[in-house]
């Protein structure tokens, strides 16, 4: 396996307009700093300065991206030094940039779609000018961080990235700070992040301790002579922090609470960036997980991936919330993703194909589902939706075109990127392809039939909006949507339209280009792809996933298409159903494991250290100083306390003195 | 090993507060000339700190700035004082707080009788012993300082504290100074057994380490013991704790920034300046003992924190859980994790400070240290929230924030040579995510709601109200209180802190260089050598 592996692990200083490269990270993070240190002056013309900012950093990471492919292939490795950040004797972690195709790929993505964002957001925010200065500044927090995050030339500056967006992302769910859901859900998805954080710092920890560094180059160049148990240990402590970031099994359930943020930070943040960073992880970590001593961590890789895509299919069927689907559909991809990398030299570079091409349609999704619910008072509710396509015809049109792209639809962009996984899945051969390239192959049918569902809901069919109002009562699940009031659809302006277009764009056409280039322009930070071959042929397995998503799609139509839907949620459904809207008893599990034994437990605590461990004290502090009410007379007792003390005291220095000559 | 050049900034340094003391309470008739007169002092302290920091020379002697003179000659004790680089970095923390904390309690609503000038008298009595705790190179001089500095202490909770304050200022002094009776027992062993050896006493730091670290290690053990009690009741280690909750809890905010920021910190600078030179082998000896004790800290702390319902209790239990942190990084033998623990205790007293001067600020507030008087607060105070924010995410050590630098330093230095124990503190990560994000969810997310916030109808009962001015939770009212966001001089107060947390979050190199030396010498007396070192960078030690 290593034999096909070309990885020029040596990096040259940058040089020319990459010696520049610390723009990326200052232009987002001034924006941030002068948006909230600036407060309420800068509310007129902050989201000018929030978004000027990111596509400043796009304009440049274009420039580094010609100036990177000017290079000779072997070249295209570049670091460059800011500054010692933390350094104490053996330890030197370098702040420092890691410039090669692998990160400037990702910071085209995270500017490119974050300058688009950033515009839709000035339209989807005008209802509330006085804030969104303040979201423009976190939008730029986000920016900052997920920078560092890709382009940091070691574990502990990803590190910093990777608790950097996390704290972007909680402020951004928890934006309706006024709602107590909102809050709850960003603390949760800090929380479960933080747990996949220990594994990521219980990584580094390792490297340092077994190597000595934890920069790239030497972690890199001497994983190869680690023992198997080293290796594989540091491949399973990052797979959790994978986990973690990139909501896969076991730690998926923050992701779909976290669409209680507003709908621009699901599509940035919880579709086409943040949540990829576990997919980067892994594939920036490829010299560790190519190793033949990896095999085991690679094995557990394609399993939590495999899990996580069924899983998040599966619920994505039941929902009835917007974006919730959209949310678990991301779950599902990001499985797909997860599964590829874990495949080795055979998958890198299509699962970060498939993590780019999904940034395309999933983003372009949110952003249509964030267009239609501002034009239907905040309703996130698909069962009162229906016949939209004729109200909103260019988010119809743009939406769909992510829809089709995302359920594999030939030649668009989701076809070419989640095919390849399929190939390379069973490509691996005998059971093990079997089972890998099945459960992606059923993925694929699932997607198609939950995805279908929301087309059918959302856009088809009769208008089930007509007669209705918001609901009475405040629906927790969409926090400002104004009570009572008829649904008046329509076009939202071409602040939001205009991105949804461009992205819509990349959705039909990402693909093919991204295909074609993508796997050798990658191949000096991740290695050459290695040729699988399975028992069916790529043809083969192209005309199969195509099918089996028009199954599923069909089957869908059969389902929803040709009846009507009711408005209301149907109450008894069969126990498969129950589960999955349940999310698969996910929250149920983590609420009898760890939250309930957790409150029960502190309780316990503060019980036993404010009588036990106190009483005791208090005990002994009542039997020097006599009766308590004698205690609290310090003025006339204090004399009389230390006197006694110092009795005490000098008991025990006369011991200590003949304890000293006898010893 | 003792450079003399510049004594006199540490000269001035110990004597500039206590003359500031003594004019602040001639002038205690005069309110707001007593008051300016003590930042005064308090700010021209500061400016000393920082010389000393300047002057200070990192490639140099280990104490500098030093200068003796004889006190009890018969029994060998000097007045002796010099800095090293750890004590250097405390006095300049102490420097920093105690205008901050003048700052902070300009306008505190003192007990009746009490006037302010007395109080900011007793605050810089209160730093003067403190900087000669930290200076003192005469150990019986420290075990004197280490007693003496608890009255002022005393009476700055007992007379100006909350309800319970008489409690909570008792049960502070009887533990720690039981724990410095304790101490004495093995001072004077030490004075003994220099005796046997050089045929005079002594109490010279320098020369006991010399003399006495060779000491078997039975005898190295007991000594060590009664050194330890004190230090582990200073810097609360559990099961010793239970006087800190108390006492913070009643202390005036100010004091309570004193506490935790700076005297606690003398129970972990003793660790390092006596424990680990003066005793090798028995520290090695115990560090399992003391490693289960820190851990058990972080455990235990956290998850008292997260079950408090005072604000002030859970400033307590935070400092609990960081100062096992501190106690696991000096105890697991490697400069990378020793270094963390000194920097941990700049950066603790940085954030805790600032976290316990927010939520003193959200009390002025509302009228109520009880978290469930607080809800949605965000929404009348932006600022103060950001505040309570960013103070907590450096508590909970977020990269970025001065706090990850010496956390991450502490842990990745004691994985290599206790790495369970260090698995267990690293998911000590999660509980403190865990209470840092759901105090801020209580107090200032969610929709506005709290007896301390939202006024009640006239003749219910207020809930609430229990330690500082209990004035404003009893009044009724039927409308929204009146709750402004944060005062210009409250933005003074804290905007130092807040530029040294992410100051020092992306540039911690002026603290690292400035302790290393400091800290390598610590390792070398204490026969430790890094777990993991290149081969062109053995051990130095003389």
């Amino acid at each position: 396996m290593t034999g096909t592996f070309n990885l020029a692990l040596d990096t040259q200083p940058a040089a020319g307009a990459a010696s520049a490269a610390w723009l990326l990270l200052v232009l987002p993070a001034l924006g941030a700093a002068v948006l909230l240190i600036g407060g309420r002056r800068t509310n007129k013309w902050g989201h000018l300065l929030g978004s000027g900012m990111v596509i400043a950093a796009f304009a440049y990471a274009v420039v580094l991206f010609f100036d990177t492919t000017s290079l000779a292939a072997e070249d295209r490795l570049r670091d460059l030094h800011l500054f010692d950040w933390i350094s104490v004797n053996q330890l030197s972690v370098d702040f420092g940039l890691r410039l090669d195709p692998l990160s400037i790929t990702f910071v085209l993505l995270i500017t490119g779609v974050g300058s688009l964002i950033h515009i839709y957001s000035i339209g989807y925010l005008n209802h509330e000018l006085e804030d969104r200065r303040r979201f423009f500044a976190y939008l730029n927090l986000f920016i900052a961080a997920m920078l560092l995050l890709v382009l940091g030339n070691s574990f502990v500056t990803l590190y910093f990235g990777w608790e950097g967006v996390g704290l972007a992302s909680y402020l951004l769910i928890g934006w309706y700070q006024g709602k107590d859901f909102a809050a709850t859900a960003a603390k949760k998805a800090f929380l479960m992040n933080r747990v996949g954080d220990v594994g990521l710092a219980l990584a580094i920890f390792l490297m340092f301790k077994t190597m000595g560094s934890t920069q790239y180059d030497v972690v890199f160049s001497q994983i190869g002579d680690q023992s198997t148990g080293t290796i594989v240990a540091i491949g399973l402590l990052l797979l959790l922090g994978a986990c973690g970031k990139s909501g896969q099994f076991p730690l998926q359930a923050w992701l779909p609470d976290a669409m209680a943020g507003p709908t621009p930070v699901s599509a940035l943040i919880h579709a086409a960036t943040m949540v990829t960073a576990g997919v980067y992880l892994i594939a920036r970590s490829s010299p560790l997980y190519s190793l033949p001593q990896a095999e085991d961590a690679r094995l557990v890789v394609m399993i939590i991936g495999a899990i996580t895509l069924l899983l998040g299919c599966v619920i994505g069927c039941a929902y009835d919330d917007f974006k919730k689907v959209l949310a678990y559909s991301t779950v599902s991809q990001i499985g797909y993703m997860i599964l590829a990398v874990g495949l080795g030299p055979a998958g890198y570079a299509f699962g970060i194909l498939h993590l780019l091409t999904h940034g395309f349609f999933k983003a372009g999704l949110f952003l249509g589902a964030g267009s239609v619910m501002h034009a239907m008072n905040d309703e996130g509710d698909i069962r009162r939706m229906g016949g939209l396509w004729k109200k909103m015809p260019v988010t119809f049109v743009t939406w769909t075109l992510g829809y089709l792209a995302l359920i594999g639809f030939p030649f668009l962009s989701g076809y070419f990127s989640k095919d390849e996984i399929i190939n390379a899945a069973l490509g691996q051969g005998g059971t093990r392809g079997w089972v890998f390239g099945g459960i992606a192959l059923l993925g694929a049918a699932l997607t198609a039939f939950y995805m279908t569902r929301l087309l059918i809901l959302v856009w088809l069919g009769k208008p089930r909006w007509e007669n209705l109002t918001s609901p009475a009562t405040p629906d927790p699940e969409s926090p400002e949507a104004p009570v009572g009031k008829p649904y008046h659809p329509h076009e939202s302006p071409s602040t939001m339209t205009i991105p949804m277009i461009i992205l819509a764009f990349g959705s039909v056409a990402g693909g093919a280009i991204l295909s074609a280039v993508l796997p050798e322009w990658l191949t000096p930070a991740i290695g050459e792809v290695e040729e699988t071959h399975g028992a069916l042929s790529h043809t083969m397995v192209g005309i199969l996933t195509v099918v089996l998503a028009a199954i599923g799609a069909g089957l869908a139509f059969l389902l929803f298409g040709r009846r009507e839907t009711a408005v209301e949620r149907p109450k008894r459904v069969s126990f498969p159903v129950r589960a999955a809207r349940a999310d698969l008893f996910g929250n149920h599990l983590n609420e009898a494991l760890f939250a309930r034994p957790g409150t029960w437990l502190t309780r316990a605590l503060v019980y036993v250290d404010n009588r036990g461990v106190d009483g005791l004290v208090n005990g002994i502090a009542a039997g020097l100083g006599g009766s308590s009410g004698r205690l609290r007379r310090t003025q006339t007792g204090f004399v009389r306390s230390y006197a006694l003390s110092m009795l005490g005291g000098s008991i025990l220095v006369i011991a200590a003195l003949l304890m000293v000559r006898f010893a | 090993m003792t450079s003399a050049t510049n004594s006199w900034v540490l000269a001035a340094l110990l004597l500039l507060p206590l003359v500031g003391a003594g004019v602040v309470t001639a002038l205690r008739a005069d309110a707001r000339t007593a008051k300016l007169t003590a930042l005064g002092f308090s700010l021209a302290e500061f400016a000393l700190a920082i010389a000393s920091w300047v002057l200070f020379d990192t490639g140099g002697a280990r104490i500098q700035q030093s200068f003796s003179f004889d006190w009890i000659p018969a029994f060998g004790v000097h007045v002796s004082f010099g800095v090293d680089g750890i004590a250097l970095v405390m006095i300049a923390v102490i420097g920093l707080l105690v205008p901050l904390v003048i700052g902070a309690g300009w306008s505190e609503k003192l007990p009746e009788g009490r006037t302010a000038g007395g109080f900011f008298a007793l605050i810089l009595l209160e730093q003067a012993l403190t900087v000669g705790v930290f200076a003192a190179t005469d150990v019986f001089l420290f075990y004197v300082l280490f007693e003496i500095m608890l009255i002022p202490m005393y009476f700055l909770i007992g007379s100006y504290g909350g309800a319970r304050r008489q409690y909570a200022a008792v049960k502070f002094f009887l533990y720690s100074f039981l724990g410095g009776l304790i101490m004495l027992a093995s001072v004077i062993a030490l004075y003994v057994m220099s005796a046997d050896e050089l045929g005079s006493g002594t109490f010279d730091w320098a020369t006991l380490v010399r003399t006495v670290s060779d000491a078997p290690l039975s005898t190295q053990i007991w000594l060590f013991l009664g050194f330890f009690v004190a230090f582990a009741i200073k810097a609360p280690l559990v099961p010793l704790h239970t006087w800190l909750p108390d006492a913070t809890a009643e202390a005036p905010i100010g004091v309570a920034v004193l506490l935790v920021g700076i005297l606690d910190k003398v129970g972990t600078f003793g660790f390092l300046r006596y424990l680990l030179p003066l005793f090798p082998a028995a520290s090695a000896e115990l560090a399992p003992l003391v490693l289960v004790l820190a851990v058990a800290g972080v455990v235990y702390g956290s998850l008292l924190a997260v079950g408090q319902s005072d604000m002030k209790r859970f400033v307590a239990y935070v400092s609990i859980a960081h100062f096992g942190f501190i106690a696991l990084g000096i105890f697991s033998f490697s400069s990378q994790a020793m270094t963390g623990s000194v920097t941990y205790m700049v950066n603790h007293s940085i954030a805790t400070g600032m976290l316990i001067l927010v939520i003193g600020m959200v009390i002025a507030r509302g009228g109520s240290s009880r978290i469930a008087d607080y809800g949605g607060m965000a929404k009348l105070t932006p600022l103060l929230a950001g505040m309570l924010l960013i103070a907590g995410l450096s508590s909970l050590s977020l990269p970025g924030t001065n706090s990850f630098i010496s956390e991450f330093l502490v842990l990745i230095g004691s994985f290599p040579k206790a790495p369970v124990y260090t698995i267990i503190a690293t998911v000590g990560m999660v509980f403190a995510a865990l209470y840092v994000l759901w105090l801020y969810q209580r107090i200032m997310q969610g929709p506005l709601r709290g007896a301390a916030l939202v006024g009640v109808e006239p003749g219910e009962p207020v809930s609430g109200g229990s330690s500082a001015g209990g004035a404003l939770a009893t009044a009724t009212q039927t409308e929204t209180k009146k709750i402004l966001d944060l005062t210009g001089r409250e933005k003074w107060v804290l905007a130092p802190l807040l530029v040294l947390i992410v100051g020092l979050g992306l540039f911690p190199k002026p603290v690292l260089a400035t302790v290393a030396p400091t800290v390598d010498a610590t390792m070398c007396a204490a026969g430790q050598a890094d777990p993991v070192q290149s081969a062109e960078r053995q051990s130095q030690c003389p």
